[in-house]
Order: structure tokens, then C-alpha cells, then sequence
């Protein structure tokens, strides 16, 4: 149990970032009810581990146990999820042709998709930096990978989704959110 | 600098990474260098296109309520603008001044103002017990022991758990479905907790024998949650939930009418 301090102190710092938590967890874990369910997992495990956090950037500390949470969630699960480190062979890398690039990045439902398409490593690190607004420093910290590993892993991630953007759609493949 | 040395240069540069110096010597490199010029394009494309597709999703209002919930007696305010440290300290050096404060009235205005501080506290303390056990009731599989829209399952299967046979109705005709009781314990008392549905809220209504000191009438409001407090055949009533006062006072009193 923490110290009526300490829970206060929670209140203020961790409570506050729970939609960064949940929308890191709900891209992880592809889906609304597991990103609730792991969410509140995580604040909870969170909860039981502030005392050793003192201070600090709260949103990487938090955002890290979340994103564990969701790794051991996917695994848990079997989820058929490439759980391979950031290796080269996931996708070869595909000469770019920047006029075809005009094509899916105004349609939402595709660049979500897209987006899911990713490897778990890589729609992690461009929620990240994309939608979250991380530095690398904070990346490194959240993914517990050192810096240059996150630059790299970035624009891999990047290029990747990319290529998933300008491939032709497939037929029934949009997930049921 | 070779194009494929600056992959990771580009991004560094284009997420804005690089030191001064670094981002000079880059820009002084696109200036000769189309290639990185047309990818540096794209990838501004790329990011224009999931900033403007409302990727982020919120947390749901259903997981902040579980939150609330399920932090173990955590006082968790919904959206309450934080105010850090400053304001922790503002509170504490309040808090001793109040101390202080009623110390001095203590002095000049006798016993019985401290009484009246007394039971002030007592009720505060009291509505965290009594907000407490509903937030818990609304956990999976704590609201009801008994499951029934039916007065007359309800009352019976009160009988031997405890010592009093709680007034038990339904008042769907008048909005409030009777969905079922439980017991519970409230500061350490043996309740009846009738368990009441109003539109999408739930309201537990907590049966108590009444006791010297139960306050006669009392409501309060703590972490969004309203309750209302009043005795009635030597019963004290405590309804709390999540709705408007007015839908508490109306179920107040619908017990009331005979």
C-alpha cells in the first residue's frame, strides 16, 4: 500500500497519462478490450511499483510497464506476432517510387491498417514518435533498446510502412476493431 | 557522406535530434543531394498523413471508471485539472492553519463546537466508506449476492444472514428496477445493500440497523459519486451512485412513501 503522499503523488503524475497508455497498448495489442484489459493491468502494476519510481519522466515510466504488459500479453496469447527483434528479413527493403506515394495517405482506414500491418517492434516505435510525440531518448528509455538501435528501427519502421502504403489492398483484410 | 551513411541521419534530422552543427552540415548535404531531398519529402508526407488520420485513441470512459475502481482505495478524481507540488504543499500548510484554527476557536467557543467539527469529520470519513463500497460493489461479480428484479426473492434471502429484515421494493413503475441485494459491511457494520438501476446507473441503497449518532438527514458528494443519507423505522438509509441528486432524492423518496 503506498503513503497517503505517494498516492497523491501517483494521482498527479501517472493517473494523467492514461490515454497515452491506453492508445501505446491498443496499437500493441491491436484490439479495444485487450488494450483495456492490459491497461489496467499495467496502472496496476504500476500502483504496486511507485514506490520505487521518485521522480523522473512519469510518462516513459508508466509507458514502459505498458508496453511490457502488452508483450507478455501477446505472448500469453500466442498471438501470431512477429516477435523477432528488428531483423532485416521482415520485409526486403523496396526501391521507393515517390509518385505512387500519392495514393492511400489520405484514406484513415488503410493507414490504420497499414499501420497493424507492422511488426509489433515497429508499430510500437512509430506510435511512439508519431502520435505520442516521444524523443528518442524517450523510445530508448520506454523500449529499454539503446538509441542508435531506435534510429535505426525508426526508419525501418517507417520504410515499411511505406511500402504497406503504396501495395495494392487486399480484399477482407480490415480488422474488425 | 554517402545516401545510404544518412538513412538514419535523415530521420534524426527530420524528427529534429540533431545538434546545430549536425543539422547544418545535413541541410548543406540536401542542397546537393535530390535523392535525400524526395525521401525527406516523403517522409513529411508519411507523418502529415497519420497526424491528420486521428490515429490516437483514447482511453475509453469505461477504463478511467475501472481505474478508478480497481487502484486499490485510491482516491481517484475524474478529470480533475493537477495542480503538482506547489499546490500539495498550498494544502498542507492549509490543513495546519485549519489545526490550528479550530485549536484556538477550541479555546473560546468550548466543547460544543468541537462536537459539531466532530461529526463534520465523521461524515467525510463516513461518505469515503460509503463511496468506497459502491465503487467496489460495481467491480465484476460484486454487485449482487442475489440476482432478482422480484421484491419478494429478495427480502426472504436476507432472512438468517442477518439480524433485521430490511424494507425491500421495487420501484420500476416509477424508474428505479429493483436488480437484486447483497450484503455488505460498512465501517463495520452488517448491511443490506439493495441494488437499484436508473437508466444506465446503478444506485446501491445500504440498509443499516440505525444507531445513536447516524446522522439524521446528510448528503455529500466525493470523486463524483452523490449520496444521500436519512433514517426511517429505526433504519438508516444510505443511497449513493453515480446519477444526479435528483434521482437519490426521489428514490429517497419513493422508500418515504408509505
Amino acid at each position: 500500500m503506498l503513503e497517503q503522499a505517494d498516492r497523491a503523488r501517483f494521482e498527479a503524475d501517472i493517473i494523467p497519462h492514461r490515454d497515452a497508455a491506453y492508445n501505446l497498448a491498443r496499437w500493441i495489442l491491436r484490439g479495444r478490450a485487450q488494450a483495456e484489459d492490459v491497461t489496467q493491468e499495467a496502472f496496476l502494476r504500476a500502483y504496486r511499483s511507485f514506490g520505487a519510481f521518485q521522480s523522473g519522466n512519469a510518462r516513459a515510466w508508466l509507458l514502459q510497464i505498458v508496453r511490457n504488459c502488452c508483450f507478455t500479453w501477446l505472448q500469453q496469447n500466442h498471438v501470431a506476432e512477429e516477435m523477432t527483434e528488428f531483423d532485416e528479413q521482415t520485409m526486403p527493403p523496396k526501391p521507393e517510387n515517390p509518385e505512387s506515394l500519392a495514393m492511400a495517405t489520405d484514406d484513415r482506414e488503410r493507414l490504420q491498417r497499414a499501420l497493424e500491418d507492422l511488426p509489433a517492434h515497429f508499430r510500437e516505435i512509430i506510435v511512439l514518435r508519431e502520435l505520442e510525440g516521444c524523443s528518442y531518448k524517450e523510445i530508448a528509455a520506454i523500449t529499454t533498446r539503446p538509441i542508435g538501435t531506435v534510429m535505426s528501427a525508426l526508419a525501418r519502421a517507417r520504410q515499411q510502412l511505406r511500402t504497406l502504403l503504396t501495395e495494392p489492398v487486399q480484399k477482407g483484410a480490415i480488422r474488425d476493431l | 557522406m554517402t545516401c545510404d551513411l544518412t538513412q538514419t541521419r535523415l530521420h534524426a534530422y527530420f524528427d529534429g535530434e540533431l545538434d546545430v552543427m549536425s543539422s547544418a552540415e545535413f541541410e548543406r548535404h540536401l542542397e546537393s543531394c535530390p535523392d535525400c531531398e524526395t525521401r525527406l519529402a516523403a517522409e513529411e508526407k508519411l507523418r502529415a498523413a497519420l497526424a491528420g488520420a486521428q490515429l490516437y485513441a483514447r482511453a475509453p470512459e469505461t477504463l478511467r471508471r475501472k481505474l478508478q475502481t480497481s487502484l486499490p482505495a485510491a482516491a481517484v478524481s475524474p478529470d480533475v485539472p493537477y495542480v503538482k507540488d506547489p499546490k500539495t504543499s498550498v494544502e498542507k500548510s492549509w490543513r495546519w492553519l485549519a489545526i490550528a484554527a479550530s485549536l484556538i476557536l477550541a479555546v473560546f467557543l468550548g466543547t460544543e463546537f468541537m462536537e459539531r467539527l466532530n461529526r463534520y469529520s465523521q461524515q467525510q470519513a463516513m461518505a469515503a466508506v460509503i463511496v468506497d463500497a459502491h465503487l467496489r460493489s460495481l467491480q465484476p461479480g460484486h454487485l449482487e449476492d442475489v440476482i432478482s428484479t422480484d421484491q419478494h426473492t429478495v427480502k426472504p434471502w436476507f432472512d438468517g444472514k442477518i439480524d433485521f429484515a430490511p424494507p425491500v421494493r421495487d420501484f420500476a413503475n416509477d424508474g428505479f428496477p429493483l436488480l437484486g441485494g447483497r450484503l455488505d459491511v460498512i465501517d463495520s457494520r452488517t448491511a443490506a445493500a439493495l441494488v437499484y438501476g436508473r437508466r444506465k446507473h446503478i444506485v446501491n441503497v445500504f440498509v443499516e440497523k440505525a444507531q445513536p449518532g447516524d446522522s439524521q438527514n446528510a448528503s455529500g458528494e466525493l470523486q463524483g459519486y452523490r449520496w444521500i443519507s436519512w433514517q426511517q423505522n429505526n433504519f438508516t438509509f444510505t443511497a449513493v451512485s453515480d446519477t444526479a441528486y435528483a434521482d437519490l432524492d426521489q428514490l429517497k423518496q419513493l422508500f418515504l412513501a408509505p
